[in-house]
């Protein structure tokens, strides 16, 4: 018998008991549903914590040479933080040095910020965070000017109260208004504002966009940073691949300056993307360890129930079974049947399980700042999933049904 | 061809029911000719359904031979009997047997899906043996919409679709009325003027009276086998 028409017998025997089948096959759409979300959500998370996050915070291929590390993931004990309050401070002597010392061809940003409030004509925008940089930062994280320009080399080396808006900055206190050439207050200094970054969206629900960027030697600076003193040097190897032994070289050229013996820890923290990322990489990779465990056990117990129901099935449909053998059905085509049956409901299962699975990863995405998107590869294992329980929960009624004698299973109720 | 469709010789058929051994058939021998229409008759208990068993080949044989058209089929396997089955054997039951889920026509399609008929094959024969029995305006009726004459006829055409060598009717007419009784009755008669081999079996002797030949069989054995006297003279 060929198998369109055992899906065909089996689709009508579904069909006939909707709600019986529907319970049946709970287990497995749990399994499945639960399969996908999570993967959805997980998958969802590396893209953004790639793209958005350690991206949005440190730079694309960029290190961050800083006191102590600026994105901490996992447990920091009080004695460690200790430790990092007693450092000192990386100060522009520092970032001289590294950049006269490198040998790779990079491009570095010195980097500086706090929170301030900026005002304009009566209107304040609070909770601003203040950063105090050179040119090179906004080629470093990508802005794009939407309007005027970013401030020079020469700008920075003087000084000037110049400053470049984040979007929401610039929309709070100017209201569609071309901000361009006016003029905002920080710290109680007039500063022209000479442009506008693009509009940078949300990180976890928050905004990307409440900066006001100014050269790191106007006098501003006394708002975010000490005298002479940065938060941090962004350093950007021109070449990607070579980022670790730039690291390196630049681990070595501060120890030589700070003059750690071999022995001695280094007192200050280098920061890259991935380093970030090493936090979530651990919690993704239990969850990812735990997923087949949790599927697992669902997925078991929705094989055990289709097991049952199958049973049922057979034991119910005793008689049908002596028509259908009476009529020159073979021991193999009642095992297919019935193992068609049971892995056609199993699949119908995981089917349902992908749809409520994705479902509940948009709802989850919709309803909370965490990111989803399915993977492809979870709606393959998905189905294969749910044909392998049904075809393994399926063997032994089928079995059951294919040893059945004739004449006896005529006579059955 | 074979003129002769069923040669039994010293078919035997043993039960062993709680230790003891019960003798459900003993040496029985049987000629059935092509196109014959054959009543075998009996009380409850006589052994005839073993015996329709047996030819139906639904069971095998303790002991003698079962030739069904040139083959002897005693000692095959469940999926050669499986075959025997669908090719040769035609069931029609006193339950009819009808799948309840299934239209009149996929019911009637169930034997050549066994059979390895293609789809647009076994719609063509079986709207044909459905029509044959007079239910071509039925055929998307499910069993539950139709009467018992009708539903028997559905059976009837089931086991005619595979064209098979004898078409086995066991108490044929035991679940209806006597008007639809005759009706089906009268079916067979059609059947058999057609050339088709009919074996009834049954213990009313008003069914057993359509037949041309008459075996009655007693204690597992059989005690008379003559040609009907009824039918003969007309």
């Amino acid at each position: 018998m060929r198998l369109i028409e055992a899906v065909r017998m089996a689709l009508n025997a579904i069909r006939v008991q909707k709600l019986k089948s529907f319970f049946s096959l709970i287990g497995v759409l749990i399994g499945v549903t639960f399969l996908i979300a999570v993967v959805s959500i997980v998958q969802g998370m590396n893209v953004y914590m790639r793209d958005r996050f350690a991206n949005a915070i440190i730079g694309f291929n960029t290190f961050n040479l800083r006191r102590q590390p600026n994105i901490i993931t996992g447990n920091v004990t009080d004695d460690m933080w200790r430790n990092w309050q007693r450092r000192p401070r990386i100060s522009y002597a520092d970032a001289d040095y590294v950049e006269e010392h490198i040998t790779f061809p990079a491009t570095i940003a010195r980097f500086c910020e706090d929170r301030v409030e900026v005002w304009h004509g009566g209107k304040v925008a609070k909770d601003i965070d203040l950063v105090g940089t050179e040119p090179t930062y906004f080629d470093i994280k990508r802005y794009v000017i939407r309007l005027g320009r970013a401030f020079t080399p020469q700008e920075v080396t003087t000084g000037s109260t110049v400053v470049v808006l984040g979007d929401i900055v610039a929309d709070k206190l100017f209201e569609g208004q071309d901000p361009v050439g006016k003029v905002v207050t920080i710290g109680g200094l007039p500063y022209k504002v000479i442009g506008v970054v693009e509009k940078q969206g949300t990180l976890f629900g928050l905004s990307m966009d409440k900066f006001a960027i100014m050269p790191y030697k106007a006098p501003g600076r006394r708002l975010i940073c000490p005298i002479n003193i940065l938060d941090q040097v962004s350093i950007r190897p021109n070449n990607p691949d070579s980022i670790h032994i730039a690291m390196a070289e630049v681990e070595g050229i501060m120890r030589i300056r700070r003059q750690l013996k071999p022995k001695q820890e280094s007192n200050f923290a280098l920061e890259t993307a991935e380093g970030a990322l090493e936090g979530w990489a651990k919690i993704s990779k239990i969850l990812m360890t735990a997923l087949p465990l949790l599927v697992g056990i669902s997925l078991v117990v929705g094989g055990i129930v289709i097991m049952n129901i199958m049973l049922m099935a057979v034991t119910e449909r005793t008689r049908e079974i002596g028509i259908r053998k009476a009529l020159g059905a073979r021991r193999a085509d009642i095992l297919s049947q019935f193992i068609v049956e049971s892995a056609t409901l199993s699949t119908l299962g995981a089917a349902l399980g992908i749809a409520t699975g994705i479902g509940l990863a948009f709802l989850v995405k919709a309803l909370t700042p965490l990111p989803a998107s399915v993977a492809v590869w979870s709606l393959v294992v998905g189905v294969a999933v749910g044909l392998g329980v049904g075809m393994v929960a399926g063997v032994y009624p089928a079995y059951r049904a294919s040893k059945l004698d004739p004449i006896t299973a005529l006579r059955a109720e | 061809m074979h003129d002769i469709v069923i040669r039994v010789t010293n078919l035997g058929r043993e039960y062993v029911m709680e230790g003891e051994r019960i003798n459900a058939l003993r040496e029985v021998s049987l000629e059935i000719r092509r196109n014959e229409y054959v009543a075998i008759m009996g009380p409850s208990g006589s052994g005839k359904s073993t015996l329709m068993n047996l030819l139906g080949c639904l069971d095998t044989p303790s002991s003698g031979e079962y030739w069904l058209n040139g083959q002897e089929v005693s000692r095959l396997t469940d999926n050669a009997l499986a075959r025997v089955r669908n090719k040769e054997i035609g069931f029609v039951f006193q339950t009819f047997n009808l799948l309840a889920r299934a239209s009149a026509l996929h019911n009637v399609e169930l034997p050549l899906v066994y059979a390895g008929a293609s789809g647009t094959e076994r719609r063509r024969r079986a709207t044909s043996a459905l029509t044959r029995v007079g239910l071509g305006d039925r055929m998307l009726h499910r069993p539950n919409e139709l009467s018992g004459g009708q539903r028997q006829r559905v059976a009837i055409a089931r086991a005619l679709v595979n064209e098979p060598s004898i078409l086995l009717a066991d108490e044929p007419t035991g679940n209806l009325d006597s008007t639809t009784s005759e009706e089906i009755m009268r079916v067979f008669g059609q059947l058999h003027a057609q050339g088709q081999t009919v074996v009834l079996v049954t213990h009313e002797a008003s069914i057993a009276a359509y037949a041309h030949r008459v075996v009655v069989i007693k204690d597992g054995r059989i005690e008379s086998d003559l040609p009907n006297p009824s039918v003969a003279a007309a």
